[in-house]
């Protein structure tokens, strides 16, 4: 048995037994903590498997941002489940045992795991993404090259539909129901721990400014607009904690909120129209500059990646403001 | 049953108990952690359709020949972001729900309507 093996099957272990542990669990809040640890854990599993991109992002996103999400839902809402009858259970149960031995029966009809030959590896695409794309496009990260260039259009549509659910969340959670007078006190906010205040304050430039290392740097290594946004996204996230949502909402208005959420899209867009106007087809970066391509892809992705950074960050700050908001206002 | 394949049978497995955890539990946050479980699963398992053991990430260097694959890498790492949003989605409604009903549990909010739906029949 392989390294690679036995350690594929121990992160697997972890993530069985956290994933039965959150299936039995009645108390929601200690659920979600065990669910940043199936997603940090899944994160590990990502980077044995090469997809070091995927893992970055779950990172961010599994760990952070949806962690936060739900420990503001638990806030808002009850955190203990009502006890599952047991006349639910079986059918649940059969469903599943069906389901699951469906998928055994089908996944048999799969090429090994981690084998070099298989159809996936000797796609006539897989030359395109690993070897032309260096002469076509010029940057190390195939994944970089394949998100923003050759499937933009694709990642279009993925902006687009996170733009939409943004959207929906604020309008679901805009209208807050009346304050009830009495209960309209001051907040006991992080901020008044003096360590938690001061160390939050050091980490926010640094965190601001990885996300731009990450979004700038998503050429050569991994990283680019999802991930950069999340982070971005994040350092706002702490500092609404630690400083309350006024504090937060002082250096990140609303309004400027809104009108960042399209703008990404808006951007995106953009380039594509441009590339129109310029006389190549919708997002063909070469025709931004004809006489050398591959400057004209470096450009096309930047600029790209940036759209996909700003409505990201927008959305998740927007939602997280949101959520938060709605406490204040029960 | 073959040995080569272990890691699919363990992401199929993976995948059961979300969705197990999905149908059998009346709580809606409880509902959207299991599809979350789920979620994820679905990840590794096009993750691995990629995978080569003996590879390296796909980011190119010289010296390296094997590289696994950066095309499942794409879909999955937009699928995670998307995902996060349509959770937050599926979140808020929760919130309405509880604003609305005063609970999360599924056959509370039903026993709920089907009283008020008699309360106006009669």
């Amino acid at each position: 048995m392989s390294t690679f093996v036995l350690m594929n099957v121990s992160l697997f272990a972890i993530l069985i037994a956290t994933a039965l542990a959150i299936t039995r669990l009645r108390a929601l809040y200690e659920a979600t903590m065990l669910t940043a640890l199936f997603s940090l854990v899944s994160a590990s599993l990502f980077v044995l498997l090469d997809a070091v991109d995927v893992a970055f992002t779950e990172a961010a996103v599994g760990v952070g941002i949806s962690t936060v999400l739900f420990l503001g839902v638990l806030a808002l809402t009850r955190s203990r489940e009502a006890v599952t009858p047991r006349h639910r259970l079986w059918p649940a149960g059969f469903v599943v045992l069906l389901a699951g031995g469906t998928l055994i029966y089908a996944v048999q009809d799969l090429p090994s795991f981690g084998a070099a030959d298989t159809p996936v590896q000797a796609h006539p695409v897989t030359e395109t993404y690993l070897e032309e794309s260096q002469h076509d496009i010029g940057i190390p990260n195939t994944v970089t090259s394949v998100l923003a260039s050759y499937r933009g259009y694709d990642t279009l549509g993925e902006l687009v539909v996170i733009f939409t659910a943004g959207v929906a969340v604020l309008m679901l959670l805009a209208h807050a129901p009346r304050p009830r007078e009495h209960l309209v006190h001051r907040e006991l906010i992080l901020a008044d721990y003096r360590i938690v205040r001061v160390i939050s304050k050091i980490l926010m430039p640094f965190i601001l400014v990885f996300a731009f290392y990450v979004l700038f740097h998503g050429d050569y290594g991994p990283g680019g607009g999802f991930q950069a946004g999340v982070i971005f996204a994040s350092g706002f996230v702490l500092y609404a904690l630690v400083f309350g949502l006024d504090g937060a909402r002082q250096v990140l208005p609303q309004s400027v909120l809104l009108w960042l959420i399209p703008l990404g899209v808006l951007l995106y867009v953009g380039v594509g129209v441009a590339n129109m106007l310029l006389g190549g087809a919708f997002l063909d970066y070469n025709s931004l500059n004809p006489g050398d391509p591959e400057v004209g892809q470096h450009a096309g992705i930047l600029l790209v990646e940036t759209a996909i950074g700003i409505t990201v960050a927008a959305v998740m700050a927007a939602v997280f403001f949101s959520f938060a908001g709605r406490r204040l206002s029960r | 049953m073959s040995w080569s394949h272990y890691a699919y049978y363990l992401i199929v497995a993976l995948m059961m108990i979300g969705l197990y955890t999905v149908i059998s539990h009346g709580n809606l946050l409880k509902k959207l952690i299991g599809l979350n479980l789920f979620q994820v699963s679905v990840f590794m398992l096009y993750i691995g359709l990629g995978a080569v053991e003996e590879g390296s990430a796909p980011i190119i260097k010289d010296g390296v020949e094997t590289y696994s694959h950066p095309l499942p890498h794409v879909l999955i790492l937009t699928a995670i972001v998307v995902g996060i949003a349509t959770t937050a989605l599926g979140l808020a409604l929760v919130v309405r729900i509880f604003e609305a009903y005063g609970t999360l549990e599924e056959d509370e909010v039903i026993t709920r309507d089907a009283a008020e739906h008699d309360g106006v029949a009669a």
